[in-house]
């Protein structure tokens, strides 16, 4: 997550038209002739154009579309369930047009694999043998993938339900079964297809967090399909725009807010809730330095002395604040303890809206720290304030910069009055 | 003035013609008959050795243990006491009546046309489900075999195999075969498009995916197809009498000619009894298949 990541999945100017002449039409959609156009001339409809992107090794790449913007025309194209009329599928260096139908299948088992939209789980299997299906048709023997589909069915809350149908569970139930049996086959990536969509929001947002989760300790690549943006911002670390089967933007959550890039997107990105959508992760700075000890001779070689203060760390955890004027009058043997502001640490994947008050409350910026308590970065309030909105910028930095006594008690009613705007 | 005739009465060919034609084909084919004929016997061997077999097995094994052979599978199938005691009192008063021989005759002959059928329509069914252009061959195909009459198809089989069991069977075949091709076809092109993607999405190869998901999630289907089979192969049984296939069909046949109400009464009744027995065993051993299916589609 910290350094630039290589990538893992190339897309190069792939078409899909669907028809029986694809190939004769294919040179007049180059040209340029619109769908409507290929479509009274020629009867042949155009799912995708010219599409090109790379995924970069273990990122969400979201693609967000309405329906009919072929989206899921293009995950398919992933993993080859759709064979595209042109263009070019790199996985890995290799180029996957070019296998044949059992390297197919081969690259099928092992390097992808995928969670649908209506589950496709097979109602004729207990929710066990759908969870060891990928290695079940692999070859394996179901003594050898038992406790491994037994785990996974635990770690995405279904302990127990191991011999139930399919049919009997609810619907976020069944999709939970649909990820696990996606994550048993240990696929490098991860393609899901609106695999949210289906469910109701409560159960959505919570499918969400678990996956959020799971992506903290997996890092599988994960190409996500949705039409609900505020989902896409919620996840994704980059988010590709698709309409009309053409790319329209590709770019990280913030920046399909704050830069869109035309008129489509702005659209799109108007009426979203900021704060709801929007993670610590996106807004972040990502920033690893730190100081490690338990007294001021500990730290004293390891404090930025350009910063003003630094994050204190003992054993693995976070401590609290320590400003560079209080490191300044410490003597060598002092404890750092005594003297440390806690400033409350935040997680990566916690919403813009849960660390509001907190930013508001601290004149430092928010250390982001992960599940095991390791730091990944700070959250500065001026660009928090700055993707929450820009008309509050100024107001919000100001706020954010003075000392918390200072302001008055109406500033604070103003600003808590307008915070249900985010 | 030239001739107006085909104004008032329809342009046929002259009679001279079509006799011609008449008799080139059926020479043909009665040359054809003769040729092969017994070559093509030869083929249908084997099945005729088993039928008869199978038959004398049914007669020869005193009734008593025919009878709870008959219900132990019945129960094995449905796990239903009150389908086992239907079944008994429907058998103990076809013995009665004096039909068991003849029941029992039908009984072979259409467990054997049943499975014939089977074994033979859900592979062109699958064959139908998988190609596009085979099913546009197929489907007109099906629907001369379930329109043509019986009689028609029965001349030349007769011709080339003459009176006795095996055109009995291919008869039946015919006729019966329809509904379980018709429907395996339809049970596979239903199958949730998604589920199948997953299978592929996951790896499955042509020969998983038809085993593991498609065959089994058309199994519902499929077995209305082969009730339906079995339903039409009982139907055929008098038909089928009139070319030599000994059973329930030949007594209606003769009380047909000799006025005999209440012989075809009583040996129509045994066929209805046959008819609802295959029924209701094949369907609720199908429903006890699919529990899966019990309380579907919550959420």
């Amino acid at each position: 997550m910290d350094n630039p990541r290589e990538t893992l999945i190339e897309i190069e100017g792939l078409y899909q038209i669907f028809g029986p002449k694809a190939e004769e039409v294919l040179p007049k959609v180059k040209a340029g002739a619109s769908k409507e156009d290929i479509l009274a001339e020629t009867s042949h409809t155009i799912g995708l154009q010219d599409i090109n992107l790379s995924v970069k090794r273990g990122e969400i790449f979201v693609i967000m579309g309405l329906s009919g913007s072929g989206k899921s025309t293009l995950i398919r194209h992933f993993n080859r369930l759709i064979d595209p009329t042109a263009g070019k599928i790199k996985v890995d260096g290799e180029n996957i047009m070019a296998l044949s139908p059992k390297d197919l299948i081969t690259f099928r088992r092992h390097k992808m694999a995928m969670v649908f939209q209506h589950f496709g789980l097979m109602p004729h299997r207990c929710v066990l043998d759908n969870v060891g299906y990928g290695l079940l048709i692999k070859g394996e023997k179901r003594a050898e993938w038992k406790p491994k589909a037994v785990s996974w069915l635990e770690t995405v809350g279904l302990a127990g339900y191991e011999d139930q149908f399919p049919s009997q569970l609810s619907g976020g139930q069944q999709q939970r079964v649909g990820l696990a049996r996606a994550l048993c086959t240990d696929a490098e990536i991860l393609l899901m297809d609106e695999a949210f969509s289906a469910l109701d929001p409560l159960i959505r947002s919570e499918m969400q967090e678990q996956l959020m989760e799971l992506q903290e300790n997996l890092q599988k690549t994960i190409i996500f399909i949705t039409h609900d943006l505020d989902e896409a911002l919620r996840l994704g670390d980059r988010i590709a725009v698709l309409k009309d089967g053409k790319l329209v933007q590709v770019g990280s959550p913030v920046d399909i807010v704050l830069n869109p890039a035309d008129d489509y997107v702005k659209a799109f990105a108007k009426d979203v809730n900021r704060a709801r959508a929007l993670t610590v992760h996106t807004v972040m700075t990502t920033d690893t330095d730190k100081v490690e000890g338990l007294t001021a001779n500990d730290v004293k070689d390891q404090f930025p002395m350009d910063k003003d203060y630094a994050f204190v760390f003992h054993d693995g955890n976070y401590q609290g604040v320590l400003t560079k004027r209080q490191f300044c009058q410490l003597k060598d043997d002092d404890l750092l303890e005594p003297v440390l502001t806690y400033v409350e640490p935040v997680r990566q994947t916690n919403l813009l809206q849960k660390v509001i008050p907190m930013c508001l409350n601290t004149q430092f910026d928010l250390p982001v720290i992960n599940k095991k308590g390791e730091l990944k970065g700070r959250l500065e309030s001026s660009k928090l304030a700055k993707v929450l909105s820009p008309n509050f910028s100024t107001l919000c930095y100001t706020l954010a910069h003075k000392k918390w006594p200072q302001i008055s008690g109406h500033f604070l009613t103003h600003i808590f009055s307008i915070m249900p705007l985010f | 003035m030239s001739d107006t005739s085909w104004l008032t009465e329809f342009p046929d060919m002259s009679r001279r013609d079509l006799l011609a034609i008449r008799q080139t084909l059926d020479g043909a084919y009665r040359s054809f008959s003769r040729a092969y004929g017994e070559s093509i016997e030869n083929f249908f061997n084997p099945l005729l050795h088993f039928l008869i077999w199978f038959e004398n097995l049914l007669i020869q094994t005193p009734w008593w243990i025919v009878l709870s052979i008959i219900i132990g599978l019945v129960y094995a199938a449905t796990r239903s006491w009150k389908l086992c005691a239907g079944v008994l009192v429907s058998f103990l008063a076809i013995g009665y009546f004096g039909m068991w021989e003849d029941t029992m005759r039908t009984l072979s002959i259409i467990t054997v046309c049943t499975i014939l059928s089977i074994c033979i329509g859900i592979p062109i069914g699958i064959l139908m489900a998988r190609s596009d252009r085979a099913k546009s061959i197929i489907t007109p195909l099906l629907d001369i075999m379930q329109t043509m009459p019986a009689f028609v198809y029965l001349i030349p089989v007769v011709m080339l195999l003459g009176i006795g069991r095996i055109p009995g069977v291919i008869a039946v075949v015919i006729y019966a075969i329809p509904p379980v091709i018709r429907l395996t076809n339809l049970g596979i092109r239903l199958v949730n498009r998604e589920t199948l993607e997953a299978a592929t999405a996951y790896g499955a190869t042509p020969t998983q995916r038809l085993f593991g998901v498609q065959i089994p999630l058309a199994m519902p289907t499929i077995m209305a197809g082969i009730n339906q089979t079995i339903m039409m192969a009982l139907a055929m049984v008098v038909v089928a009498s009139m070319i030599g296939v000994k059973g329930l069909g030949q007594p209606v046949l003769k009380s047909i000619t000799n006025q005999y109400f209440t012989l075809g009464l009583l040996n129509g009744l045994a066929i209805v009894a046959l008819a609802i027995i295959f029924d209701r065993v094949s369907q609720s051993y199908a429903k006890r298949a699919q529990k899966h299916l019990e309380g579907t589609e919550n959420g």
